[in-house]
């Protein structure tokens, strides 16, 4: 990690118009939560109506991939990566400094609002907004780690996230039943099970322990790829 | 041999041959043919034809992505002899909602984000074309890509349809309403995703503001959809519909043509009906006008 690369980071992805849209998208959450609980009155049956499909399934996803794709694209786009790659910085730190803003933003623009909305949708069981967001802090990492890889790897980081999220987690992982065991929001849902077992979000069951490690891996392994992909980065114009 | 400083010897003086160039004087053509030409390049552009070969296989696999379902569908309807189509021609671009999001998605910035971000737009206005009639004909070029990706499982399911000898005035009717829709959503989506794309000119985040706009708006229209019918408040579940393209006409063509509606609470009435209507004109003659002025705004700066 190297603070400068941080401060850089944090700047580039709320510097600019960019930043409106992280704001916009946790605030309609909330306000969605508030007419919820406003039409349906509080319970765990509305937050379950809620909080997956548009909390884990949309949003997180979403912030994740515009936080990544904020933090290295511009800077690929522009060409001004070189001047940060011939810094005597190890391409690791690089990486998992831009990791950390991305995470960070996820957190900030995804995971607490998600926690806030389950607060005001099930008042009377935080637990149950605790695990939606545990869930979707481990989703988040995963996702960012994800994205900062993809936006490293292709121009197209944004437009190829996308259709990755919107059809492999959102239309084929909710047809497929098998897609659970290599699904991110499949993974947060168990992780959130498990929080609070009142929860049924994954059936079959997927189990924890697979949860908690795929996560893992997919974290680390998506960082140290990325960081392998800016050792050997040149710059290559298309369109 | 006199050296150039000798006062006797006149300067070299510097002539001008005629090496044969020619300037361009056959016919020019007028606005018209310019704009003709600007909106088949768009359309060409939007299904990444004329463009390199990586920006192909986006819009041609989402093409094929659209159509395969229709062909499975007439199969599956052929082979149980059905005698109706599986899924109602009014409802094929709800279903494939995501595909057409992300098409609208990818293609929009494509068209519009780049000519304002690289200043291409002047190369463009330096021709015999006025600046709204560049804004027109990108629309209708984003609207026309948009329309043939919607219209063709259509066309797949009308041949299934007539092929398997069911009713052929009840098909073509469903085909021909169903299109007339389709021709509105894309219009709608065409002008919503161009103007996002004209605000934000960097492509990357152009294409997920869009996305941001029609996927969060679906989501957030289905759940207080499905909440408020829970609760039995009919008129905010269908009041609500308005908010989102897709279940915007959606309601419209359940209230003009009375189609098997896609959403939990359709507009039911003449008075709800004419707000969607009226909505829907309005979201379109909005989204162009804001168009037409961010442009006067982008060319003159």
């Amino acid at each position: 990690m190297n603070a400068t690369i941080v401060r850089l980071g944090v700047r580039a992805v709320l510097g600019r118009r960019r930043g409106i849209m992280l704001f916009i998208l946790p605030v309609i959450l909330i306000l969605l939560a508030f007419v919820v609980r406003a039409l349906a009155g509080e319970g765990t049956d509305t937050a379950g109506h809620l909080l997956p499909p548009l909390g884990l399934h949309v949003l997180l996803p979403l912030v994740a991939l515009i936080a990544a794709s904020s933090v290295l694209a511009p800077e690929i786009d522009d060409g001004s990566i070189v001047y940060l790659l011939a810094k005597p910085i190890s391409r690791f730190t690089i990486t998992s400094s831009k990791l950390v803003v991305a995470l960070g933003c996820t957190v900030v623009f995804a995971v607490v609002p998600i926690l806030i909305a389950g607060l005001i949708l099930a008042t009377g069981t935080p637990l149950l907004a605790v695990a939606y967001a545990v869930g979707a802090l481990v989703a988040g990492t995963a996702y960012a780690a994800l994205f900062t890889w993809l936006s490293a790897l292709t121009r197209h980081a944004v437009v190829i996230g996308l259709i990755y999220v919107l059809l492999w987690e959102g239309l084929i992982g909710g047809l497929v039943s098998g897609v659970r065991w290599v699904s991110i929001s499949w993974w947060a849902s168990a992780i959130a099970e498990a929080v609070d077992d009142r929860l049924r979000l994954v059936s079959p069951d997927l189990g924890l322990p697979y949860a908690v490690i795929a996560s893992v891996i997919v974290v680390a392994g998506f960082v140290l790829l990325a960081a392998r992909r800016l050792q050997g980065f040149n710059l290559t114009g298309d369109e | 041999m006199s050296s150039p400083s000798d006062p006797r010897v006149a300067p070299p003086r510097g002539v001008i041959h005629d090496i044969g160039y020619r300037p361009y004087a056959g016919p020019r053509l007028g606005e018209g043919q310019v704009a003709f030409s600007l909106f088949l390049t768009g359309l060409r552009n939007c299904f990444g034809l004329g463009r390199s070969g990586k920006s192909k296989v986006l819009p041609l696999l989402l093409l094929v992505l659209m159509v395969l379902p229709a062909l499975i569908l007439v199969a599956v309807m052929v082979q149980l002899k059905m005698d109706q189509q599986l899924l109602p021609y009014a409802r094929y671009a709800m279903v494939t909602q995501l595909l057409v999001s992300v098409f609208v998605a990818a293609q929009a910035p494509a068209l519009i984000s780049r000519d304002l971000r690289f200043r291409t737009i002047t190369l463009y206005l330096a021709r015999p074309l006025r600046r709204s009639t560049y804004v027109l004909v990108r629309l209708a070029s984003l609207t026309a890509a948009v329309f043939i990706l919607l219209v063709a499982p259509l066309l797949v399911l009308l041949l299934g349809g007539l092929l398997a000898d069911l009713s052929v005035w009840g098909q073509v009717r469903g085909f021909l309403e169903a299109t007339a829709a389709v021709l509105v959503l894309a219009a709608v989506l065409a002008c919503l995703s161009a103007l996002v794309s004209a605000v934000t000119t960097k492509r990357g985040i152009a294409v997920a503001a869009v996305i941001v706009v029609l996927l969060v708006s679906y989501t957030v229209v289905s759940a207080i959809q499905g909440i408020s019918v829970d609760q039995g408040n009919d008129t905010l579940g269908q009041a609500v519909g308005l908010f989102c393209p897709f279940t915007l006409i959606d309601g419209l063509q359940h209230w003009v043509f009375n189609a098997p509606p896609s959403t939990p609470a359709p507009p039911e009435g003449t008075g709800i009906g004419v707000v969607f209507l009226i909505v829907t004109v309005l979201v379109l003659a909005g989204s162009v006008t804001a168009m037409l002025l961010r442009y006067r705004k982008a060319v003159s700066v």
